[in-house]
């Protein structure tokens, strides 16, 4: 999902910059090389350039795959989803043009900068080479004695953090009930508990950082000093205790950003870890539901509870019953966008759950009991017409599914969908989701949920 | 705020401070001098060494301390704000609004924060060098200019968000139905193709490279001028602060303004129990909405559905925050109101079922038992036999006067008018029973 040409460009980085320690610590000391440490720091400049470039077109293809993974199988929540694919997306560029190039660097610049110094310099290197380890090894165990805390602590931020959308989101009600000015304070309150929290799993977590940048400014204050002192003594040459001194803290230089980068490629993370796996389903060649046996064997999910029925080939079935017994649920599970939790639904003896789900959706015609798919201007009761128009649009189809709307029609629209009910029933199988007594008339069977 | 620009300054001066102190030191060792002579750059070394560590772990807390502490503040105001104005904003503005303060604050801390810190250890570092030139044009160059190259004019995209924003809840809200018809492939192309375009036009502009060239560029003419190695390397130290501010973005704020709604319809008399009828999309909800505007709240409570992410107690107990177990029981029973009172309906009461919602919002107006009781299609998402019900036991609980939106004809000898209005203003009062 996420692009990493981009980190191709990185190879030369390393030699780079061990070549620039070396001529920096040359031209320090009095020594020649000037010219050519101009020429490698232009080198270094074009190669950030050529990275990041190619980092940010990463970035963006990353972008742009996972808006399509996301459009793709786009869960239940529109809001959710919305917010992913326009802004939440976003949130991936830090993590492939900051996070994922230092993660690489982090080793590659600390190996370079290890072996070269074992040639200059062994008790330099092997100091390097202690502290390093350091960094991760505290790192963790940091980690693993506040992890159950933090955790205890992000679930609690989560909520109050939602309070503040919620109750903004709900200030038409607040206002409505005379209740908004009263909950003013409780605003407030509420984000000073959400500081206090935030404050404290802070404190926490920051304290992996403060190993880091620990570790890293210490182990340079242990090399230079010790080298220093050697350097008083005449045991090691200037250039070497300069290329020592030069070094040493670019080993934790890529460590350092990696840490600031891990955290703010945080979001991206999180974005990157919702990505749904593509669901490639290609089932069997449905039979013709015109012909075919419809059984609901035993079957379980949301509120129906071991629902059994069979719809012999072209017997029409009206389903009544409570409010929230169940009878969309049965649609659902007939459409194939309920999948049973226990128990099947066979269509001339398949499941249904292994049949190829678009050319099944072709065999039969559907009226919704709340039509979405037209323009937002159009009032329910008009969305409803429009609905059955396209429902009247399918005449081929084997099997007719109508979730009769509970509210919102005139009577103009009752009318017509009473009449185009009709229409559409006429000899061939159906299933009725029915709220008023009129359709009744026009079924063979009768089935209480 | 203060005093995190203080400890963050402070930890980026121990940083610098480090390097240019550890250079000097190596170079004063060449010269072979007496040990005493380095002491006190040995105690330096070390002593900067820690405490760089100890100031960047208080810079990150007193920094995040001070943004959430203005979080407190500013969330508060956009809420009175929001208190106080005429109309209130649709779902959309107010989501826009919640983004703008968190962009706002975020902002603060990953832009504004660590530009004043860089501007401050430069100028620290400039008065050290005695206004080393090159030093001085490279840190204008990198804290001044290139910022303000980075974050200026950024797009705005707000558009082509907002086309994503549609075709993405028509894919998810209307998915079974695009499925059903066969249009899910070519809806799901136009809306990947909307997001290319999105994606194309976000990125941004990193400086990155050129505040890289710039850092060493001024280094090496500072090399050129023989300018003091620990000031070179202390230069270095310096530039590397500014860097990042090369690849500030800062989001544009999403447009919360919108036009108030314009034309009111003219206002029913309110008496006795009224029901309001007529044809889909005839202006029955806008008539409902201007005559609660019209009302003070205390007089008449028009249920804006909104439901909250917290109990059922606490949800209905908004209408009236004194109420007693048993005026809740009471309202629970005339609106057959079935759920637990300790029960968390979830985000937008996603937990419980379209009727339930229904009720429990119905159950706030009966609680709040206001003078006016304004209903907008109080019984949908429930079954016939329970809607006619409820609403029967609703409207004799009320204190007289009732406005109620309904589409059931079955319901309309519960009230003692009937407004039907029609779809070309003209407008018909009736009596029944």
């Amino acid at each position: 999902m996420v692009d990493r040409r981009h980190l191709l460009a990185l190879i030369p980085v390393p030699f780079l910059v061990l070549a620039q320690a070396e001529l920096l610590a040359s031209v320090i000391g009095g020594g020649t090389g000037f010219s050519l440490l101009c020429l490698v720091i232009g080198v270094r400049v074009l190669v950030w350039w050529v990275h990041r470039e190619w980092a940010h077109r990463a970035a963006e293809r990353t972008r742009v795959r996972l808006r399509e993974a996301f459009l793709r199988s786009p869960g239940t929540k529109a809001g959710e989803v919305a917010t992913l694919v326009t802004r939440g997306v976003q949130d991936v560029t830090p993590y492939v043009v900051g996070y994922l190039p230092m993660r690489v660097l982090a080793v590659a610049v600390p190996l370079a900068v290890v072996i070269r110094l074992a040639f200059a310099d062994l008790a330099a290197a092997l100091t390097v080479l202690v502290t390093l380890p350091l960094i991760p090894i505290f790192g963790a165990l940091v980690g693993a004695h506040t992890r159950e805390r933090t955790a205890r602590q992000w679930a609690a931020l989560a909520t109050l953090g939602g309070h503040f959308l919620d109750v903004v989101k709900g200030i038409g009600t607040l206002r409505a009930f005379g209740r908004a000015e009263a909950q003013s304070t409780a605003v407030r309150a509420l984000a000073a508990r959400h500081m206090t929290e935030t404050m404290s799993a802070l404190r926490v977590a920051f304290l992996s950082a403060f190993v880091l940048e620990l570790v890293a400014t210490m182990s340079v204050a242990l090399v230079a000093v010790p080298v220093g002192l050697r350097l008083l003594d005449g045991g090691v040459p200037l250039h070497t205790a300069l290329l020592v001194l030069f070094l040493a803290p670019e080993a934790f230089l890529p460590l350092r950003a990696a840490g600031a980068q891990y955290h703010a490629s945080a979001q991206g993370r999180e974005v990157l870890a919702k990505v749904p796996v593509p669901a490639g389903r290609t089932g069997q060649a449905p039979p013709d539901p015109a012909h075919a046996e419809i059984v609901f064997d035993d079957v379980s999910v949301r509120s129906l509870k071991h629902f059994s029925l069979r719809i012999e080939p072209g017997e029409r079935i009206a389903l009544v019953g409570p409010s929230g017994a169940g009878k969309s649920t049965i649609l659902g599970l007939l459409l194939g966008f309920v999948q049973p939790d226990e128990g099947r639904v066979l269509v001339g003896g398949v499941d249904l759950r292994e049949v190829d789900r678009a050319a099944w959706l072709e065999s039969l015609a559907w009226v919704p009991q709340r039509p979405t798919l037209v323009p937002a201007t159009l009032s329910s009761g008009e969305r409803q017409q429009v609905a059955l128009a396209k429902a009247l649009d399918r005449r081929h189809a084997g099997l007719f599914l109508l979730d009769e709307p509970t509210a919102h029609l005139d009577a103009g629209t009752e009318s017509l969908v009473l009449r185009a009910a009709r229409e559409l029933i006429r000899g061939r199988t159906a299933v009725i989701v029915a709220h008023r007594p009129a359709l009744l008339a026009e079924v063979d069977r009768v089935v209480a949920v | 705020m203060r005093l995190a620009i203080l400890v963050g300054t402070l930890a980026e001066l121990a940083g610098v401070g480090l390097t240019a102190t550890a250079t000097w030191l190596v170079l004063r060792a060449a010269e072979h001098p007496p040990l005493q002579a380095l002491t006190v750059a040995v105690v330096a070394v070390r002593a900067l060494a820690l405490a760089k560590g100890a100031l960047r772990y208080l810079e990150r807390l007193t920094s995040h301390r001070a943004v959430l502490g203005e979080a407190v503040e500013l969330r508060g105001r956009v809420y009175d704000d929001l208190t106080r104005r005429e109309h209130v904003p649709s779902g959309t503005a107010l989501t826009r609004i919640v983004t703008n303060v968190d962009q706002h604050l975020d902002a603060k801390l990953r832009t504004t924060l660590p530009w004043i810190t860089a501007a401050l250890v430069g100028a620290v570092v400039v008065a050290c060098s005695g206004f080393s030139l090159p030093l001085v044009a490279g840190l204008l160059v990198n804290a001044g200019l290139l910022p303000l190259l980075a974050v200026r004019a950024p797009r705005d995209l707000t558009p082509l968000r907002a086309k994503l924003t549609e075709q993405t809840a028509e894919l998810v809200h209307s998915k079974e139905e695009l499925i059903a018809y066969g249009l899910f492939d070519d809806r799901l192309a136009a809306a990947a193709g909307t997001a290319k375009a999105l994606s194309r036009r976000e990125r941004g502009r990193d400086l990155t490279p050129l505040a890289i060239a710039v850092q060493f560029g001024a280094a090496l003419l500072m090399l050129a001028q023989d300018e003091p190695a620990w000031l070179v390397m202390a230069a270095i130290a310096a530039f590397e602060i500014t860097v990042p501010l090369a690849a500030t973005t800062r989001p544009a704020p999403e447009p919360a303004d919108e036009p108030g709604p314009g034309h009111v319809p003219d206002l029913p008399q309110l008496r006795g129990r009224t029901a309001i009828v007529g044809p889909s999309g005839s202006g029955k909800t806008t008539l409902l909405n201007a005559l609660a505007r019209r009302l003070e709240p205390s007089k008449g409570a028009l249920a804006d559905a909104h439901v909250f992410h917290t109990t059922v107690r606490a949800n209905v107990l908004l209408a009236k925050p004194g109420a007693t177990q048993e005026e809740l029981d009471r309202a629970a029973a005339i609106t057959e109101l079935d759920l637990d009172w300790d029960l968390v309906v979830g985000e937008r009461g996603e937990e419980i079922s379209g009727g339930q919602r229904q009720r429990l919002v119905l159950t706030r107006s009966v609680l709040a038992h206001p003078e006016v009781l304004l209903l907008d299609e109080p019984t949908e998402g429930l079954d016939p036999g329970q809607a006619d019900r409820v609403l029967e036991q609703v409207l004799d609980d009320c204190r007289g006067t009732a406005l109620v939106v309904t589409h059931r004809e079955e319901q309309l000898a519960l009230f003692d008018h009937v407004r039907h209005r029609g779809p070309v203003g003209h407008e018909d009062v009736g009596r029944v029973g």
